[in-house]
């Protein structure tokens, strides 16, 4: 549905997006996360045809967004990170122009209006005008204008940002439904998010894709335990001294558990090694009590700060 | 032409709900229909030149003012990145702004259409110079709208499109003075002359319909509507 081939773009000797390539099939709910500043509303744009790609292609439902850009456009619907909405219209009228600059004619436009409302619960605010609403309620207007034509495909950037958190918890549930009929592409920087909506995820940093995969198997992939919890009655300065010279630990965080002599430690390793049988031998070497071990699987967060940043943490951070 | 007539139609309701828009008609209407009165007492003639006369420069001051928001508020928005991804072209946008303001300054005309009104119930007045004097401002306001989009669509400041845009409209409202300069270089007067839009303005107003008026006034609306559709391409490049 989203076919995304080696794509770039140059902004004069700047090159913001290099050689960025993926594919959506049809009804996938696809996640684009990286950092500020990645590429992410840069990509977003060339998806809409907004900007075309200084090179590569972008196809839509089999149109190409520069050649054949009409037709692709009529099968996208966009809301833009910073939801730019006519302030000085009212939310019907507001949709009902979207509806007719999408093609829509009365009396379908008019039943697709009424829908939207009705599906964003706006009916209480469709004759306010926009520039009386709160963030929360431009979003849905936002997201309603986004779905008025019923596209194939929806380019949400950034849709949970700026609202407060009930609102972000019913967007992310509107957006999965809105999943059932449509394939969407959304972009983000909260992790959470993605494993939350997404079935699949594209990490984007400083203009390149450095993974793509579905959210379980890239947590399973990068996985294996790379932290690992231990309880250790023992000298706790004396403990962390130990599994820290162990190789392969990169830090180790101390934690008091309130019991005398007994403590909590938060063992990070390199990424794809398992220390456990290691960290189990050097404790029980030193004659200190094991009273327990437990691995902490890699959260997304991780994998995405690993990904993104480009120098391992020093040892003892 | 159904986009850019909703694009059009979406201008004009957000004219007559902007308080800008009534300043500015008011101060047109008031300033012009002065200079009526006293056209008209002064020299008791049942003529509209006391109107067209300052009439031509108030547009010239005031279109600015209504053209500025057209594409600038857009960009600074953010919403021209909708409406450019919308299935619409690039020239239905800029035709459709145009459209609103057009009616804009069509409408603030129409308003002062009591003044042959007037005219024509206690006088007598040459009704060839009326329609001429008429199609010559509503062209002339055309020319100004045409030049005040183009400048909106260079800027996301407003403020920064109005004074642009005075600026254009004052260099072919005087490019004729210039041309009175020039009169050692041949070709050179009478060039600068046919760009001016005065001149033209000031055939239609006598009276004097000429072709190459006409065609030098659609022209120039044209040509600024290629600029402003040229503009917002560029937009997409940066």
């Amino acid at each position: 549905m989203i076919d995304v081939q080696h794509v770039s773009k140059r902004y004069g000797g700047y090159l913001a997006v290099e050689d960025v390539s993926f594919h959506v099939p049809q009804g996938q709910i696809l996640g684009f996360l990286g950092p500020n500043g990645a590429g992410k509303t840069t990509t977003m744009r060339m998806i809409t045809g907004y900007m075309p790609p200084s090179s590569g292609t972008v196809t839509i439902a089999g149109y190409d967004i520069f050649s054949q850009s009409l037709q692709a456009r009529r099968h996208i619907g966009y809301l833009p990170e910073t939801v730019p909405l006519y302030t000085d219209m009212t939310v019907r009228s507001y949709l009902d122009f979207q509806g007719t600059i999408h093609g829509l004619k009365d009396p379908h436009k008019r039943g697709r209006v009424n829908t939207v409302i009705e599906r964003m619960r706006l009916d209480e605010y469709a004759d306010t005008y926009i520039g009386k609403l709160s963030k929360g309620y431009r979003q849905r207007v936002g997201i309603g204008q986004a779905i008025i034509h019923e596209p194939d495909v929806l380019v949400l950037d950034e849709p949970t940002i700026g609202i407060d958190p009930i609102q972000v918890v019913e967007t992310r549930q509107l957006i999965k439904e809105l999943g059932q009929d449509h394939t969407i592409i959304l972009s983000t920087h909260i992790l959470p998010e993605v494993s939350m909506v997404c079935q699949r995820v594209v990490i984007i940093n400083e203009g390149q894709i450095v993974a793509a995969d579905t959210a379980d198997s890239l947590s399973a992939k990068l996985g294996g335990p790379e932290r690992v919890r231990l309880l250790v009655r023992g000298p706790a300065r004396e403990v962390a001294g130990a599994v820290r010279d162990l190789p392969g630990v990169q830090t180790v965080e101390h934690e008091a558990t309130g019991t005398e002599g007994v403590d909590r430690f938060l063992v990070a390793c390199r990424m794809g090694r398992d220390l456990r049988p290691q960290l189990a031998a050097v404790i029980t070497q030193h004659k200190w009590d094991l009273l327990e071990l437990q691995a902490i699987g890699m959260s997304l967060e991780d994998i995405f700060l690993r990904l993104t940043t480009s120098e391992e943490l020093p040892a003892n951070a | 032409m159904r986009n850019a007539l909703a694009i059009g139609g979406k201008e004009v309701r957000t004219y007559f709900s902007s308080p800008m828009a009534y300043v500015v008609a008011a101060i047109f209407l008031a300033a012009t229909g002065f200079f009526f009165v006293q056209d008209l007492a002064v020299l008791q003639l049942a003529r509209l030149q006391g109107f067209f006369g300052p009439a031509s420069f108030l547009l010239l001051l005031l279109c600015p003012l209504l053209t500025m928001r057209l594409l600038a508020e857009e960009q600074k928005l953010g919403s021209l990145e909708l409406l450019l991804t919308a299935p619409v072209r690039d020239e239905e946008v800029v035709i459709g702004k145009y459209i609103g303001a057009l009616a804009m300054v069509g409408s603030m005309l129409a308003l002062t259409l009591y003044f042959p009104l007037v005219l024509f119930l206690f006088g007598d007045p040459d009704p060839g110079p009326v329609l001429t004097g008429y199609l010559g401002i509503f062209l002339l306001g055309a020319c100004f709208a045409a030049v005040g989009l183009f400048a909106s669509s260079m800027t996301s400041n407003q403020i920064v499109a109005a004074v642009i845009a005075l600026g254009f409209s004052l260099l072919f409202w005087l490019a004729g003075t210039a041309g009175s300069m020039l009169q050692e270089v041949p070709g050179a007067r009478d060039l600068l002359q046919y760009l001016t839009l005065s001149t033209h303005y000031g055939e239609l107003v006598r009276g004097v319909v000429d072709a190459r008026a006409l065609v030098y006034l659609l022209s120039f609306i044209i040509a600024a509507l290629f600029l402003t559709v040229r503009s917002i391409e560029t937009k997409r490049w940066r």
